[in-house]
């Protein structure tokens, strides 16, 4: 086998992956970003609205509102200190952004343009602010292409179709990865100080999903399998708004410009269920709403979907009943101009124009909460008691820092990926400096390479796409915005089911080395059944219903038991793995403890968990 | 309705399958909105696993899956079965060599985009105040167009003029270099025009238009070459692009 050897191997060339090779190499480190896919192909590619930043350059604002919001926003599972960085840091990384030629759309002042948000406020939840910086509705896009040019210009090295497929642990310490270089299906290690894991999701696990084909959870999955616990888990997004039965994404921008959720009655549901946020409300809250006004038949068609309205008409008529300034209205040059690709999307796929009539809309799983867990310097921490594993390294959506708590805003990704990017990258271009290199073992890939024989060589029945689209009906069914024991119990029985078929009697027709896609997809398809498992897992302990986690025979949150993060890990046995889970680790109040500190009294307490309310 | 595929194969690793053949397979139960895409997933996961391509977010945004969709350059999952009708022939994108079934060699394609300063250069100091550089919005949209570019190579790989020399940087490079020239903060314009006046640059382009219709982007890939020529030729960057009034 080939061995690289670089100071840095970044695994993913999405939005963190990218942010942390740009940032550990303007830091000294020899950097080597080893991608599956084209960096830009990458998921932050397909972000739309925004990414929410304090810079208050349209309303007043200030980073400890987007702390507030982050933290109510994650139902007060997220980790106070880690939010209060996130949002801090937001500034400085939207700026530098933009310093790198990121084309923001402009205010009349010319500076960076910002919208309004689901579950972004002002002054404590007082109002809806104008936080979320844009460019038109692509904002994700440019911001993996500016990345992505910015890490050419400092010739960072790039290994593009180069699949990351395991990591080599010595005596507790990461000192590499190997991976499949897919043109010619050879493996190569990858020797290195420091890995950073940068994989994104796992949505793939749904059927009804915005994720990309390639969301498999790579970098999670081979994390667990390797004996590192995966953090919040059961915790996982299910975007209100994506296309009906495709799961194609629409914006939460489309409500930031005014667009509203309509029911089969004509109404405006959102205004009983949140009557300040109403459509804007956290995800969470508007998913598990698309959902109940489906059970009471109230869905268009009852088919399980809602209108989405952003025509003109619609949305002034709104805005002048909410005596919203004339300035305000919109008119059908407004949305062409700033929903550009929203109107493409509906007008290929759907042949239904926005501007003229309402888009069909159902929830589709979107985001993972949980993930491998780290530190706020994106150091991977192997327990409850946050001992790190040197050399290991996390960001983005496959990390669990934790900023997200039980559930996302809106925008907070991106802030996500390009601050714990950041960070990540000049924690890794320290720790390098000061590192020994460890020797690779002299069996350094033997084990995965068995493992890639034994999928190649199946010669069963059960064909990945068969095994991957049940997978993905049980968690839509069982494992999907409303739980119960049951549902749960079908699941896991489901997917063991699954499991003894993936490893006893698959069926592989790709028996060559090049490009062998077939292959990839199968060991990819582990990767999601190991990861599905987890969720399930995680989500049966968790009794209670928080942010994402909707218990149907636990309904209310419970912080006096459950104001902690769950803990899966695996005892390594690949065909029929057991789990322990564990909820030692207690989510960080720190803000709220010092506000008591302060001795501000309880109505004032900001940070004190307490009923969410929109 | 039943569709025929009619698809474009070879596979460097099997014997008897390097050179290219075609195959044919149907497909039962497809709706006229279904993407094309789709279909091709149904085939390799319902029939032959085999079956290579690219793709990855499935909604026209990553780029991955630029292919020949009967003789026109297309993303496979921007393209619905009733664009196409019930026989779809499907090959590889033309002018990069073919590495196995409709996975084509990209680095000849991202060489080219990396020749002509793909990144934002402005050397002078930051902002005193630690904001962001200022611009206006009529400034921002005179390159609006050219930054929705998602590398996908259906420009370039429809370009006669890159089919008959492939070094000539092509169409997808130019929109890239476009992006960076039109920009007011941009300061390395003057080096991206003296790059795409060499032989191999803007001037091979024949303004034969294929490359317009191929963008799944929607961009004006000829205006912003012409633009790019109309810079070269003033020697300037600046009054090239009349801003649009319509906003």
């Amino acid at each position: 086998m080939q061995v690289h050897k670089h100071d840095a191997i970044i695994i993913g060339a999405g939005g963190a992956g990218l942010m942390a090779a740009l940032y550990a190499s303007k830091g000294g480190a020899d950097v080597a970003v080893v991608s599956k896919l084209y960096p830009t192909r990458s998921h932050t590619g397909t972000a739309q609205g925004g990414i929410g930043a304090a810079l208050g350059n349209l309303d007043e604002d200030k980073p400890i509102y987007h702390t507030y919001d982050t933290v109510k926003g994650g139902d007060y599972l997220t980790d106070q200190h880690a939010a209060k960085i996130l949002a801090e840091n937001a500034v400085d990384a939207v700026i530098e952004l933009e310093h790198m030629g990121l084309p923001f759309d402009r205010t009349s002042e010319k500076r960076i343009s910002q919208r309004r948000f689901g579950g972004h406020t002002r002054n404590f939840g007082e109002q809806l602010v104008r936080r979320a910086c844009h460019a038109a509705d692509r904002t994700g896009h440019m911001i993996l292409q500016t990345l992505y040019q910015q890490c050419i210009k400092n010739e960072v090295s790039f290994f593009d179709e180069f699949q990351v497929v395991d990591m080599i642990v010595v005596d507790g310490v990461c000192a590499g990865v190997v991976a499949i270089e897919l043109g010619t299906g050879e493996f190569h290690i990858f020797h290195g100080k420091a890995s950073f894991f940068a994989t994104g999701g796992w949505g793939r696990c749904w059927s009804v999903t915005s994720n990309a084909h390639s969301l498999t959870g790579d970098g999670a999955a081979i994390a667990l399998r390797r004996g590192l616990p995966l953090e919040d888990m059961e915790f996982f997004q299910f975007h209100p708004t994506g296309i009906y039965r495709m799961g194609i994404l629409i914006t939460e921008g489309v409500r930031g410009e005014g667009g509203v959720l309509i029911n089969s009655q004509g109404e405006r549901f959102m205004e009983r269920y949140a009557p300040n946020a109403k459509d804007l409300a956290s995800r969470d809250v508007v998913s598990r709403a698309i959902y109940l006004e489906t059970r009471a038949g109230r869905s268009i068609k009852n088919r399980g979907y809602v209108h989405l309205d952003v025509r003109p008409g619609t949305v002034n008529r709104y805005f002048a009943e909410e005596g919203r300034d004339r300035g305000d209205f919109i008119d059908d040059a407004t949305v062409e101009r700033k929903l550009p690709d929203i109107l493409d999307f509906c007008r290929t796929y759907l042949g239904v124009d926005p501007v003229k009539e309402p888009m069909p809309v159902q929830p589709t799983a979107h985001y993972a909460m949980g993930g491998i867990p780290t530190n706020v310097d994106a150091e991977v921490i192997i327990d409850a008691a946050g001992n790190v594993m040197p050399g290991a390294y996390a960001a983005g959506e496959t990390a669990c820092v934790s900023v997200h708590g039980a559930n996302r805003l809106g925008t907070n990704s991106l802030v996500d990926l390009v601050v714990f990017g950041r960070r990540g990258g000049m924690k890794v271009a320290e720790f390098v400096k000061g590192a020994d290199w460890v020797p690779l073992p002299s069996d350094a890939g033997a084990e995965i390479r068995a493992e890639f024989d034994r999928i190649r060589g199946g010669s069963g029945s059960s064909r990945p796409g068969e095994l991957r689209a049940k997978m993905q009906a049980t968690m839509m069914d069982n494992i999907g915005v409303f739980r119960t024991e049951e549902t749960l119990q079908q699941g896991i029985s489901d997917l063991a089911e699954l499991r003894e078929r993936f490893h006893k009697d698959l069926q592989i027709d790709d028996k060559s080395r090049v490009f062998n896609t077939d292959l990839m997809e199968a060991w990819e398809l582990g990767c999601l059944l190991d990861l599905a498992d987890v969720t399930a897992r995680a989500a049966f302990e968790r009794k209670e219903s928080r942010g994402a986690h909707s218990r149907e025979d636990f309904k209310r949150r419970d912080d006096e038991n459950w104001l902690a993060h769950s803990l899966v890990s695996h005892d390594g046995n690949l065909a029929s793995p057991s789990y322990a889970v564990n909820f030692d680790k207690k989510v960080d109040l720190s803000l709220w403890e010092e506000e008591i500190r302060q001795g501000l009294p309880e109505d004032q307490q900001k940070f004190r968990p307490k009923e969410r309310v929109y | 309705m039943d569709v025929t595929f009619k698809i474009r194969r070879q596979n460097p690793d099997l014997p008897g399958k390097e050179k290219p053949y075609w195959q044919e397979f149907v497909l039962g139960d497809v709706e006229p909105t279904d993407r094309v895409l789709e279909m091709l997933h149904r085939i390799k996961w319902e029939q032959d696993g085999s079956l290579s391509l690219r793709r990855s977010c499935a909604h026209g945004i990553c780029g991955s899956d630029a292919m020949r969709i009967n003789g026109v350059n297309r993303l496979a999952c921007k393209i619905l079965v009733r664009d196409v009708g019930e026989r779809i022939q499907i090959e590889p994108i033309l002018g990069l060599p073919v590495i196995k079934d409709l996975i084509v060699d990209m680095e000849p394609f991202f060489d080219h985009y990396r020749q002509v300063m793909p990144f934002f250069v402005n050397d002078d100091p930051l902002p005193a105040d630690g904001r962001e550089r200022l611009q206006t919005q009529a400034d921002r949209e005179l390159f609006d167009d050219t930054t929705k570019c998602i590398l996908c190579a259906c420009c370039t790989t429809s370009c006669p003029s890159f089919w008959a020399n492939g070094h000539y940087v092509g169409p997808a490079a130019i929109v890239q270099a476009h992006r960076f020239i039109f920009d007011t903060r941009d300061q390395a314009g003057k080096e991206r025009l003296d790059i795409l006046s060499e032989p191999n640059g803007v001037w091979r382009c024949r303004t034969i238009f294929n490359c317009t219709p191929a963008c799944p982007r929607e961009i004006e890939v000829t205006k912003a070459i012409g633009e790019v020529k109309l810079a070269i030729r003033k020697g300037k960057t600046i009054g090239i692009i009349q801003p649009d009034v319509s906003h």
